[in-house]
């Protein structure tokens, strides 16, 4: 039986060893952390249809386990990688026929982005923390009590050159529409305010949510990308940006701002071009061998790429991806 | 006193927390599909009143929204409810009906 490692055991990595393991060929999950699901572990509902996470990943999970020819290694984080032979930082050498890379991305530090106080003031959160606490099942302020007025600020960490990620993350649009249902609904008397500086709806049922949040939930959204936020004296958050659409600088106090992160290519990709002679993209996410017809195949045969390694995605792009390059995998053993 | 010549601007900004939210909420519980504006300008582009006049259609609306409501009323006068924006908003927002439903709320201003 040919033997394929899937290095990263997010959802791509676990669609692709299913995949893998029903056309035939046995495979390996490398995952670093403890459990398998990657960032989606983290969330709470998936946007557009606000299904739980927990949904998909069990589903996912049940696949694996109905796999007798899949083998998941937690704890082992791969660190150098050729088509025949994955070294993982153990020390320990595993040897394969085909390897795909399904490392996914890092979420970008919102600490980088200073002006906005994340980590120095009380209740400038991340898009992620918020996805902790909807887990929790509570939204609340640092001293206590709800929030009545709540602003999301899109493009944190990306389309920004100041920090070096000029990409768009793709997904923070449709999170940051997600997220402000989710607070109207816990919060129906609150306002909030979306700052953004385009709204990207790319995906079926992204615009008609967003029509959703503005029509029946009266979010508001300001098109202006807030500029600095400072403390008040009476513990509140201070916004500065411009009403782009009427010309005029805006100011306006706020309880609570969530900052939507970006997608950040991992470390370890400039340490795989170097490494392995694969390629890498201006935004620092692998660059797959051809952008129509060879989307997850690398410049090396026999390493392939599934999920959000090369770009931003959303789960079920990265999910049919997985299982494409789990089919390129199969193809190219059969005709080597 | 002597006048120097000088004098203090106006902020222009748009303080939230100043401005009186109460007439903009009331025309967004009249007319909710105002909500769905995105801003495209389609309707100040195709504007009869818009070609001859400094009158913007959507920038006086977004204005009002956030409770900017000095020279609403007169701006909106300008416009000579011809309903051409209303044949093209993408959102499908009645707005020839904004104009009258701001003119109702902001006579008095
Ligand atoms: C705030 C936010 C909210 C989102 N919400 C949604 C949503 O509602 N709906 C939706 O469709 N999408 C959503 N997404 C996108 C979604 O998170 C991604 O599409 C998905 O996580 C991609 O899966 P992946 O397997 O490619 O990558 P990842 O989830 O990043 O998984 C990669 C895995 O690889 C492991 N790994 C990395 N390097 C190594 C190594 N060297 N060795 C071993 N293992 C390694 C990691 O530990 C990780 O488990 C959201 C994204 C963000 C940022
Ligand atoms: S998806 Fe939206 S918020 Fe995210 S980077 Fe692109 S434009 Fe900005
Ligand atoms: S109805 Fe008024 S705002 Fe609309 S196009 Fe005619 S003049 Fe302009
Ligand atoms: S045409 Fe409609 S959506 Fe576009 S700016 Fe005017 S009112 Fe808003």
């Amino acid at each position: 039986m040919k033997h394929v490692v899937v290095i990263g055991g997010g959802v791509a990595g676990m669609q692709c060893a299913s995949e893998l393991a029903r056309q035939g060929v046995a495979a390996t999950i490398l995952e670093k952390e403890s459990d398998l699901g990657g960032k989606v572990r983290n969330w709470h509902k998936l946007f557009p249809t606000f299904t739980p996470a927990e949904e998909l990943l069990s589903a996912l999970r049940l696949r694996i386990a109905e796999q007798p020819h899949i083998k998941v290694m937690t704890g082992c984080e791969a660190e150098n990688i050729s088509p025949r032979k994955v070294v993982l930082k153990s020390g320990e050498e595993i040897e394969c026929d085909a390897v795909v890379i399904a490392t996914g991305y890092t979420l970008f530090d919102a600490r980088i982005k200073e002006e906005y106080g994340y980590g120095i003031y009380d209740n400038v959160i991340t898009s992620a923390d918020l996805e902790q606490m909807f887990n929790r099942g509570e939204v609340f302020l640092t001293h206590g009590g709800k929030p009545r007025r709540i602003a999301i600020l899109h493009c944190v960490g990306s389309r920004d050159e100041k920090v070096c990620q000029r990409h768009c993350s793709k997904v923070c649009c449709v999170t940051g529409v997600k997220q402000a249902i989710e607070l109207k609904q816990m919060f129906p008397d609150a306002d909030v305010f979306n700052f953004y500086m385009d709204i990207r709806m790319f995906g079926p049922g992204y615009e008609e949510m967003y029509r959703e949040a503005q029509q029946k939930y009266n979010v508001h959204f300001v098109r202006g990308r807030i500029s600095e936020v400072s403390p008040t004296i009476d513990n509140r958050l201070q916004l500065k940006a411009e009403d782009t659409l009427t010309g005029r600088p805006l100011k306006m106090g706020v309880d609570m701002l969530v900052l939507l992160i970006g997608m950040k290519a991992n470390d370890m990709n400039a340490e795989l071009e170097s490494q392995s002679n694969l390629r890498l993209q201006p935004s620092g996410f692998m660059q797959p061998r051809d952008s129509f017809l060879g989307n997850t195949e690398s410049q090396i045969g026999g390493i392939f790429y599934a999920g959000t390694v090369t770009s931003p995605k959303n789960a079920r792009e990265s999910l049919n991806e997985a299982v494409a390059a789990a089919r390129s995998a199969v193809a190219w053993l059969n005709n080597k | 006193m002597i006048n120097f010549g000088f004098s203090i601007s106006k902020p222009r900004a748009i303080d939230i927390d100043r401005n009186n939210l109460r007439k903009s909420n009331e025309i967004m519980r009249e007319m909710p599909e105002l909500q769905a504006c995105i801003g495209c300008g389609t309707c100040t582009a195709t504007c009869t009143a818009g070609n001859l006049t400094e009158f913007n259609f959507r920038k006086v609306h977004t204005l009002v929204r956030r409770g900017e409501y000095q020279g609403a009323y007169e701006e909106m006068n300008k416009c000579m409810l011809c309903g051409k924006c209303r044949l093209l908003c993408p959102r499908g927002i009645n707005t020839r009906g904004v104009v009258m439903l701001i003119k109702r709320k902001l006579g008095d201003f």
